[in-house]
């Protein structure tokens, strides 16, 4: 096992303003896992569509068994041996199961028509080896989040490769799911595979790594053997500096309590969620990717009505048929999707800031209606200068920048409507880690001047760095619930993932 | 790259422009359409020495002041992402129903009314299915289409309502000073209201941020639902005033009046440059392909050239206008 | 559930047929029923053509268009020279509106402009063309051979060709959507085009292939209409490019693509030819055709829209002790019982 299945040398890829991988290495051995390791925006789901052939590269090459190839399609890496489970789930909603399973490549049979038959068949075989129970001719539509992830997995097992490229497989998955995917490694293992696992969750990587390697913001930083470091080494390359102290203090006073949710429930999200929230208290939200948390969130922010449940904002009941009245409430959301829910990327700077405030920066009087341009940009000039937003001018295209300063804009739009409660989805992800230190700065400064936040985060250090109380939730509904004091990194992996806690500790 | 994040103690201002408005402007697409209605402007010159007589040009305006009136309105909605292609049909069930109005004894200004409301509820009843049903706009609009027409053909069949009373010619044949026609100020109220709304107002800014992306503009606390409906009904409203302005200068109502203006309408649209897929467009763009678009079929019909060859060149014209830009970019991006 | 869809909009079709048979019983007879099916032959073959575009999540405006200019030439080429032979002329004909279909696909899949776009301005060139052809002239029925008449009408098995160009077509899509790999990729492609580039399909040259066949199955029936109503001019088929959405839509074709069976999509065609047939029957004057079908494609965008109503997230597990996905199995058969 010296000689490296695949190999990467010198890998760049450019994007217009953003250089995602920098001359980065990465070495795949045969009956080996690779992980590979970095933050959100370190460049890895760049390499794995590299890898893919969603994207050519701009320099360096790929070696396979020692030769140069070139993947110009999907269809070429496919060819050559490569599949990849991906991190969302890149699958068609009306198709079968089996077809999802198939598509591109189903078995044919006569003319070249494609084996309706043979298909379904294999597809069963294929789902019964990743664990799932499920019927291939089921639309996928109807499959839950987790049935679905197992669906892309078989989806990458149907291609007979020899590189398996897993992009966070377990974060949707259940402890139950999370156990059958680590037999399924061990077996590609034994049958010769080289795969590569990127993963956050360490524990997880050094259950099932042999090898790893670093990423930090596009560019290698180190790789080994998993036996040889441990995690605080692993966190020390990923991050470049020591975990500690890298999270503000806090500085606010709780105050009394601004906003009280009880009984929140919707027919197939969430159930039975309750909660209070303070002034001045940031209080953070746990849970796996899909345990119903950013559902919860836009329910608040009445984006969906929610079967039962109240809803209470500084003593007033709040019943909201759109994010409209949220607002008016004193309730802002900053989404996850930040170029699809939060920002108007075609829109400049300015015009994002401004519209939810599109009265108050309006002109009084006989001209009223009208939205004065003057007002516009001194409002947004006020509030993105106090998040340090850069920016060549106010009316370049949101979409010009940086995944961090879009973010920014986002949160200065919310700011500039003068809210009570703000919620953070995810506030974080994908943003560089100049930018992340200023966000976490920032929502420090607004517990400190008296607002209630909300931050959901999937990351355990951000939660426990910035918290005063901890929520955990689990497949829609509240599992536990934590002071900062009393929260630790496993209580929290715990919960999320749905063993049982007492039971464990006894 | 790890440095500390300075709190800088002068906050750094951010200029508000990134460009002059001169270099702005003069990237436009107006700026081209300027261009190109100059150049069709001295070709006809040069084409017929009749192109140049007022009164010949203020007759050749009615061939696009009435799909005028209701493509501002259609820029807007297109601009916020959907389309009507039914307001050729609620123009025929417009007049239709100004007509049916006119044998139950009804005045001028009862049949303004008629057809005014008429355009409103039609287009309230496209909002409704569009904006409160959440219905796709093409076949929302492509069904009222067939429906609003067809009402028109049940009641007229193939048999037509004439005989308006003197007064309502004034809508569609009038003047109201030397060679400027009644429809000409209307156009001009109508160029600058709507451009005034989608420029200059909340609203507007409502629309366009629809029109980028439907559901940030919702998280961004948009009522959507509510400005798509007023879009609809505002398309309605116009279609209607079309309506007056037609049967007016017509006469007389046919089923099949205003057939196929749909499409007319919605190329006049795009040519002015508004993004078919909503999120960019102007109302002095849309004026200035009007106005091509009057100048070249007035030109061609100077050269007796038939109606229909024209509409070759329209056609040809929408691609090509929207092809080039995109070419040419993905050219230049392949020289680089 | 797009299943449980075509048989509720067949039970329509029978009952339509159903209730004016009632009244006039004769509409039912085996004879009658073909004649229907004969006359609805050409909308079927272009509603078809349609749903390719729409799967892949476009749409083509310009069919009609295609048809009228394709038709005037056989119509031209069969007056010139009247021994050319029939078949020729229809594999000419299926070149030609592929080729012109073909235009219309390379503008969306290269130039990158939408199909809205694309087809409307291609709707206005294609019948601007005919006059520039013909001058405004109009082909009649005397400048035709009688082979170039006679041929739709010529009966196989005791049903006339048209109808068995149309059975072919049903056949051949059929097949081609449900079994080609290149026919699936149209529902992907559609579907998902973010999830279509995963898979290795791509989208342009899928969605160019779908204006290919469009154009191909538009140029047939140019010959198809021309040849059995006997005259070609500018204003043939003039409008019916929505007839032919109206058909689609009907037969539950998502214009968000994607979603649709060629069972329905017939269907559809088929409901609108029943209406057509049955008015004259019942008396009722033709000029209520119009309204109704528009009516029928309003009221059938509802119930797609209903029918595709996308549920929540499944994250709420149901029951305590079964795995995941057993769980949203059950509860997707629920949803079905709910629906059906």
């Amino acid at each position: 096992m010296d000689n490296a299945l695949l190999s990467l040398q010198g890998i760049t890829k450019v994007f217009p303003g953003v250089r995602a991988l920098s001359e980065v290495a990465l070495e795949l051995y045969s009956g080996e896992v690779t992980a590979l390791v970095g933050e959100n925006g370190a460049g890895k789901s760049t390499l794995v569509k590299v890898l893919t052939g969603i994207h050519s590269p701009d320099g360096g090459q790929i070696l396979l068994d020692g030769k140069t190839v070139k993947f110009a399609n999907p269809h070429d890496a496919a060819s050559a041996g490569i599949t990849a489970i991906h991190q969302e789930t890149v699958l068609f909603d009306d198709l079968s199961v089996a077809e999802n399973i198939f598509i591109g490549h189903a078995p044919r049979g006569r003319f070249g028509l494609i084996d309706r038959g043979a298909m379904r068949r294999e597809a069963a075989v294929l789902l019964e080896k990743v664990g799932a129970r499920i019927d291939p001719s089921t639309r996928l539509r109807n499959l839950g989040i987790a049935s679905k992830h197992q669906v892309a997995i078989a989806r990458a097992l149907s291609i007979d490769a020899r590189i398996v490229i897993m992009d966070e497989p377990t974060a949707a998955l259940s402890q139950q799911e999370i156990e059958e995917l680590y037999a399924l490694v061990e077996t590609l293992k034994r049958d010769g595979k080289a795969i590569l696992f990127i993963s956050h969750k360490f524990d997880e990587i050094f259950r099932i790594a042999d090898r790893y390697t670093v990423f930090r913001d596009g560019e290698f930083v180190g790789r080994g053997r998993i036996k040889e470091t441990d995690s605080a080494s692993l966190v020390r390359m990923m991050v470049g500096r020591d975990v500690e102290g890298v999270f503000p203090p806090r500085t606010s006073e709780i105050g009394e309590p601004v906003v009280e949710v009880s009984g929140y429930a919707h027919p197939t999200e969430f159930d039975d969620l309750s909660f209070t929230l303070c002034r001045g208290e940031i209080l953070g939200f746990y849970g796996l990717v899909g345990a119903g948390r950013s559902e919860l969130m836009q329910s608040l922010f009445g984006m969906t009505r929610p079967s039962s449940g109240v809803l209470v904002i500084d003593g007033v009941t709040v019943t909201s048929s759109s994010p409209a009245d949220a607002i008016a409430a004193g309730l802002v959301y900053v989404p996850e999707d930040r170029g699809g829910q939060g920002a108007i990327t075609g829109l400049p700077i300015f015009r994002n800031v401004s519209l939810p405030s599109l009265s108050a920066v309006s002109h009084e009087g006989i001209r009223g209606g009208f939205v004065s341009m003057a007002k516009e940009f001194a409002l947004t000039q006020k509030y993105v200068s106090r998040l340090e937003l850069k920016a060549s001018a106010l009316d370049q295209q949101v979409g010009q920048l940086s995944g961090g300063n879009q973010q920014k804009v986002v949160i200065a739009k919310w700011l500039a409507t003068q809210p009570k409660v703000i919620i953070l989805d995810e506030p974080t992800k994908g943003i560089d880690i100049g930018s992340k230190a200023a966000v976490h700065a920032f929502m420090r400064e607004l517990a400190a001047e008296g607002l209630a936040v909300i931050m959901v985060s999937s990351e355990i250090p951000e939660v426990l760095g910035m918290s005063d109380r901890i929520f955990v939730m689990r497949a829609g509904r509240k599992v536990a619930e934590y002071d900062r004091d009393s929260a630790t990194p496993e209580l929290l992996v715990r919960a999320a993932a749905g063993i049982d806690g007492s039971a464990q500790a006894a | 790259m790890n440095e500390p994040v300075v709190n800088e103690s002068v906050q750094r201002m951010i200029p508000q422009r990134s460009q002059g408005s001169f270099r702005r402007l003069a990237g436009s697409w107006e700026t081209l359409l300027i261009f190109i209605a100059v150049a069709i402007f001295f070709i006809n010159v040069q084409a017929s020495p009749y192109f140049l007589d007022p009164w010949n040009l203020s007759d050749a305006t009615f061939n696009f002041t009435e799909k005028a009136m209701i493509a501002f309105a259609m820029a807007l909605l297109i601009v916020s992402g959907e389309i009507d292609l039914s307001v050729a049909s609620i123009i025929a069930l417009a007049s239709t129903a100004m007509g049916f109005a006119l044998q139950l004894g009804a005045d001028t200004p009862l049949l303004v009314l008629v057809g005014l409301g008429t355009g409103l509820l039609c287009g309230a009843f496209n909002g409704l299915l569009v904006a409160s049903l959440g219905l796709p706009s093409i076949v929302v609009t492509i069904g009222t289409l067939s429906l609003f027409r067809g009402i028109a053909y049940i009641v007229l069949g193939d048999q037509a309502y004439s005989g308006y009373p003197d007064s309502f010619a004034f809508f569609g044949q009038g003047y109201v000073w030397w060679v400027i026609t009644f429809e000409m100020v209307l156009f001009a109220v109508a160029a600058l209201v709507f451009g005034l709304l989608l420029h200059r107002t909340g609203f507007g800014r409502a629309v366009y941020a629809i029109g980028n992306n439907p559901t940030a503009a919702l998280f961004s606390g948009i009522r959507v639902p509510r400005v798509k409906f007023l879009l609809f009904l505002m398309t309605g409203v116009m279609a209607g005033v079309a309506a007056v302005c037609l049967t007016s200068r017509l006469g007389s109502t046919r089923p099949s009046i205003a057939f196929g203006w749909e499409l007319e309408i919605v190329t006049m649209v795009v040519l002015g440059g508004v993004n078919i897929l909503g999120g960019a467009g102007t109302i002095p763009g849309v004026v200035l392909a009007a106005i091509i678009m009057g100048m070249v079929t007035f030109g061609f019909g100077l050269l007796n050239v038939p109606g229909i060859v024209m509409s070759i060149f329209i056609g040809l014209l929408l691609i090509l206008v929207i092809a080039l830009p995109k070419v040419l970019a993905a050219a230049a991006a392949r020289l680089k | 559930m797009s299943h449980s869809r075509d048989v509720l909009l067949g039970l329509a079709v029978i009952v339509l047929v159903g209730v004016v048979s009632l009244r006039f019983p004769g509409f039912a007879a085996p004879g009658s029923l073909a004649g229907v099916f004969n006359d609805s032959a050409i909308l079927i073959i272009l509603a078809l053509g349609q749903m390719a575009v729409i799967l892949t999540r476009c749409i083509d405006l310009s069919m009609a268009s295609n048809l009228a200019l394709v038709g005037m030439i056989t119509a031209m080429i069969n007056a010139s020279f009247p021994a050319f032979p029939i078949a020729g002329l229809i594999v000419l004909a299926i070149l030609i509106g592929g080729l012109l279909g073909g235009i219309n696909g390379l503008l969306v899949w290269k130039a990158g402009i939408p199909p809205i776009v694309v087809t409307l301005g291609t709707l206005t060139i294609f019948r601007g063309l005919i006059f520039v052809l013909t001058d405004g002239q109009w082909v009649n029925a005397h400048e035709m051979s009688a082979s170039y008449k006679a041929f739709p009408r010529a009966e196989f098995l005791s049903t006339p060709v048209l109808s068995w160009f149309a059975v072919l077509t049903i056949i051949g899509m059929a097949v081609f959507l449900t079994r080609a790999p290149a026919g699936r990729a149209m529902y992907a492609a559609g579907g998902n085009p973010n999830a279509a580039v995963y898979a290795g399909i791509d989208t342009g040259k899928t969605r160019a292939l779908a204006f290919v066949i469009a154009g191909g199955l538009a140029g047939l029936s140019g010959y198809l209409w021309v040849s059995r109503y006997a005259v070609a001019y500018v204003d043939v088929a003039g409008g019916f490019e929505l007839d032919v959405i109206a058909a689609c839509v009907i037969g539950g074709i998502s214009i968000a693509g994607g979603v649709g069976t060629v069972v329905g999509c017939v269907l559809g065609a088929l409901f609108l030819g029943v209406i057509k047939n049955a008015l004259p029957v019942v008396n009722i004057s033709p000029f209520w055709q119009l309204a109704i079908s528009g009516a029928a494609i309003i009221i059938a965008v509802i119930l797609n829209a209903r029918a595709e109503k996308r549920p929540g997230r499944l994250i709420l597990e149901r029951a305590v002790a079964a795995p995941v996905a057993n769980v949203s199995r059950s509860s997707a058969a629920q949803r079905g019982a709910d629906s059906a």
